[in-house]
């Protein structure tokens, strides 16, 4: 009896929220960075011509090495305007989980070939 | 004549009768399963990985009554045009170019046209799909207030929805779909639903959560049904 209401609570919790398989950095770049980072990471992407404020080039490694991992996290997760940079950069904690922005990050860093303060 | 034959034959012609063509009325739920499901979903759920969701060639359909204005999806099914200027998925037909990634038009496929009386039984079967009555209940659209300039700037400025979608034929980005016909082709409780939250409607689709504000999602509403009555944003 406990062990058939322990699997209902279980299976209302799992119901309530959808658990999404951790997907690849690069197949979450290429689904949603892409379109205003291009195709080829370097900030060139198909949205970029009418936009006030131009994406980030991620294979620039000067300014990549600029930024903690702990800021990329944070920009990714949130926003830009959480690290005072352009709105234009939308928060992605809605779309991917904190496992797969940390992915992300890494993915950045061999975008880049580059370390924080390298 | 023996009755067996008699019965034989009524049998015959009621089959005929039941197995004609109905050359009157054209049948929207035939249509929908010859001709649209290949490239639409209509019976959910939306993508759940990156793998479907890149697989989609157009948009999900099993929600078509819950988001469409049925005028318009009569009046487009007879004279469709492209409404998301890169296509569907969008990456697979976008290209390096020496300025940056530009759209690669021939990758891109025009729509089928359908008859009036075909566009209309089309559109009233698609009507009929209304699974997120739930999501479209929690919106109440207020259309006491606001000035459309506020929306302007809350789009253009405060969220920079304009980065992925176009709000003129020639303004704006081009990985969503152009928004200055929106409000002729959406229903408002929709829009206000879908920038609420896009993952609710479709979670892996490639539009942000921004978190808008309430007051926020009505200005963005009133100035999207305001776009597509302005000059030039006719289509």
């Amino acid at each position: 009896m406990k062990n058939s209401r322990l699997a209902l609570v279980i299976a209302a919790l799992l119901a309530a929220s959808p658990v999404f398989a951790r997907e690849a950095a690069k197949d979450n770049y290429r689904t949603y960075c892409v379109q205003c980072h291009g195709t080829q990471g370097n900030g060139k992407g198909v949205n970029i011509r009418d936009m006030s404020v131009q994406p980030r080039d991620h294979t620039d490694a000067k300014a990549m090495s600029g930024r903690s991992d702990a800021d990329l996290f944070k920009v990714i997760k949130e926003g830009g305007l959480s690290i005072d940079k352009s709105v234009l950069m939308p928060p992605w904690g809605s779309t991917l989980s904190d496992d797969e922005i940390r992915d992300m990050v890494q993915h950045l860093r061999e975008l880049c070939k580059c370390k924080y303060g390298s | 004549m023996p009755m067996r034959h008699l019965t034989a034959i009524a049998t015959l012609v009621l089959a005929a009768f039941a197995f004609a063509p109905q050359a009157q009325a054209a049948d929207g739920a035939a249509i929908l399963q010859q001709q649209c499901v290949s490239c639409h979903n209509l019976k959910g759920p939306a993508p759940q990985t990156l793998q479907q969701l890149w697989a989609r060639k157009g948009p999900d359909l099993f929600y078509a009554g819950n988001k469409y204005r049925k005028e318009w999806l009569v009046a487009w099914l007879q004279k469709p045009q492209r409404i998301r200027p890169a296509g569907e998925f969008y990456e697979d037909h976008i290209k390096p170019g020496p300025k940056g990634d530009v759209v690669d038009p021939s990758t891109l496929h025009d729509h089928a046209a359908l008859s009036a009386a075909d566009a209309g039984a089309v559109a009233t079967e698609l009507m009929k799909l209304k699974p997120h009555d739930d999501l479209i209940a929690k919106e109440k659209i207020d259309n006491s207030t606001i000035s459309s300039q506020m929306g302007e700037l809350v789009f253009d400025k405060f969220l920079g929805c304009m980065a992925c979608h176009r709000i003129e034929p020639d303004y704006g980005g081009l990985s969503g779909p152009e928004l200055y016909t929106a409000g002729k082709r959406l229903q408002p409780e929709f829009m206000a639903s879908y920038i609420r939250s896009p993952q609710a409607w479709d979670p892996k689709i490639w539009m942000p959560n921004k978190h808008v504000t309430d007051a926020n999602i009505q200005k963005l509403v009133h100035y999207l049904e305001a776009l597509s009555k302005e000059d030039g944003n006719e289509k």
